[in-house]
């Protein structure tokens, strides 16, 4: 390890973190938003802008900062400033304890993953405020459906990842990847033991809640166009909504690589394929990368197939499926792990 | 009690757009490994590469100034009432040898105002003699609004590239005496 000044150290990881998640965002909106879905309806999508549209993120940010910053006259001009700081905050402060490499970690928390289900939660406090603030009754009425739809969402969210905890028999997410690296299961060592084949059922229900968490379409009710005309984000413009925006996406990659650490071994290969520690600060954060960006991949996969729920099946999906099905999961787990 | 959202309808909507982003990105299979998506894509990049208007499309409305006779029948049919038209009596050399003069009308302005006109096609089928026609033209935006308004001069440059006539199938009922586009005098 080399020595480095507590300060030193911190600049860096901010560093890192300030270039890697709008990169993330940037990653995928360009690869899912503006190519994947194209040829999903059997277009191109953009291409002028950069090669094969590579810049068009770019154009369209600049397009954002150029836009009148509208504040309405009847808004809370104070709280409706407040909720894309907010946003971007918890965006960022997800990103600090997932791990990329055996050092690369911003800061290893033994209740890392606690911590995260904590800080993820505090976006509903932003949606509302804006819901609240924006002083429209489309935006109240989108900013409440987000906060009941990420309320009803957390919960199997969590439970979904209790089973995780259980078998790893740690809050520490480097520690949860360490223990999918070795081992074997059903007599073969070549994969390790990534949670995603003990924990199936934690693993999609885990996906479908993150869906949910994102407002990703089938669970995009609190944005709903055609319902609440955008809900929560209708009185935003310009650089504000751009926030809104990016963060939607940061978030996307960042719950992926939460998924990722969690049920796909993280940033580790198997350690039965015998790579070095020392090669694995190298190519461990690739490999995370590469992972979810993968899973951020199949959100929207979801997204741009299926069309939008009515809000109570949201609800009833969640309640009456979803958190019995991981309470269920969670029991089973306990039991094999106690009896095994 | 609402239907439940059924998980194999789920899993072909999934499979629905998989199958499509396979077929625009690897249009020649998957044996072909590099994606070529502008091969696979069922759309045109319009600006570099244009698509062939069918031949009969509504694009323009063009005119064949030599058989109108401001007899103003399309103008006043127009529900935009977006034609404009002004012409004067003259005197044409007579048919025969030995005839007097004939009295026409010479079209001095015929204008439409494409910023109004809706391609109802109204004038077209009111036209008694002939002289309006659809053109597959389709490429005459502005960058002012008023330049929309085009004289009688860009409007026989449209009727250039009407198709013409195409014979009625065999057995069908002629309803209205076929009239060739070109040279049609």
């Amino acid at each position: 390890m080399i020595g480095l000044a507590y300060w030193a150290e911190t600049a860096i990881k901010v560093g890192i973190a300030a270039a890697v998640v709008p990169t993330g965002a940037a990653v995928a909106v360009y690869l899912f938003l503006f190519k994947l879905i194209s040829f999903m309806q059997s277009r191109l999508g953009p291409m002028e802008a950069g090669p094969h549209g590579s810049l068009q993120l770019v154009a369209e940010v600049g397009k954002w900062l150029q836009k009148e910053d509208i504040i309405p006259d009847n808004a809370d001009k104070t709280l409706f400033k407040l909720p894309p700081f907010i946003i971007l905050a918890t965006t960022f402060l997800m990103f600090v304890v997932i791990p990329a490499g055996p050092t690369a970690i911003v800061s290893s928390l033994p209740v890392g993953i606690f911590y995260i289900l904590a800080v993820s939660s505090i976006s509903v406090i932003g949606i509302l405020i804006a819901g609240w603030a924006s002083a429209n009754k489309y935006a109240l009425m989108g900013g409440i459906r987000a906060a009941g739809q990420l309320i009803a969402y957390e919960l199997p969210m969590i439970l979904a990842v209790v089973g995780v905890v259980i078998q790893a028999g740690t809050l520490n997410m480097q520690e949860i990847v360490y223990q999918q690296s070795g081992g074997e299961i059903f007599g073969l060592d070549w994969i390790g033991n990534p949670y995603i084949l003990t924990q199936f059922v934690g693993f999609i229900i885990f996906l479908v809640a993150i869906q949910a968490e994102l407002g990703q379409t089938p669970f995009d009710m609190p944005v709903a166009e055609s319902e609440v005309v955008g809900g929560y984000l209708v009185e935003y413009t310009g650089i504000r909504f751009l926030v809104f925006f990016l963060s939607e996406f940061a978030a996307a990659v960042g719950f992926s690589a939460i998924a990722a650490t969690l049920f796909l071994g993280g940033w580790q290969l198997p350690e039965s394929w015998g790579i070095g520690r020392t090669a694995m600060h190298f190519i461990g954060p690739l490999v995370i990368f590469g992972k979810a960006i993968a899973l951020t991949g199949v959100i929207f996969w979801v997204r741009f197939s299926m069309p939008r729920l009515r809000e109570d099946q949201l609800q009833r999906f969640a309640w009456k499926f979803l958190i019995p099905a991981s309470l269920a999961n969670i029991a089973i787990t306990a039991i094999l792990k106690v009896a095994v | 009690m609402p239907a439940k959202p059924s998980l194999p309808g789920f899993l072909q909507g999934m499979a629905v757009t998989a199958r499509t982003a396979k077929e625009t990105m690897f249009p020649d299979g998957l044996k072909n490994p590099i994606p070529q998506p502008s091969k696979g894509a069922a759309t045109v990049q319009y600006p570099h590469d244009k698509e062939e208007p069918a031949a009969r499309a509504r694009g323009v409305i063009s005119l064949q100034e030599d058989n109108c006779t401001s007899c103003m029948l399309c103008a006043r049919e127009c529900p935009d009432w977006c034609i404009y038209i002004e012409g004067h009596k003259t005197l044409a050399p007579p048919r025969r040898e030995g005839g007097k003069p004939r009295s026409v009308n010479k079209l001095d302005r015929f204008d439409i105002d494409y910023s109004l006109c809706m391609y109802c096609g109204i004038c077209v089928e009111v036209c008694p003699f002939e002289a309006l026609y659809w053109s597959p033209e389709y490429e005459y935006s502005e960058v002012r609004i008023a330049d929309l308004l085009h004289d009688k001069s860009r409007l026989g440059e449209w009727f250039e590239t009407v198709p013409d006539f195409e014979p009625y199938e065999a057995g069908a009922e002629v309803k209205q005496k076929p009239v060739s586009r070109k040279g049609a005098k």
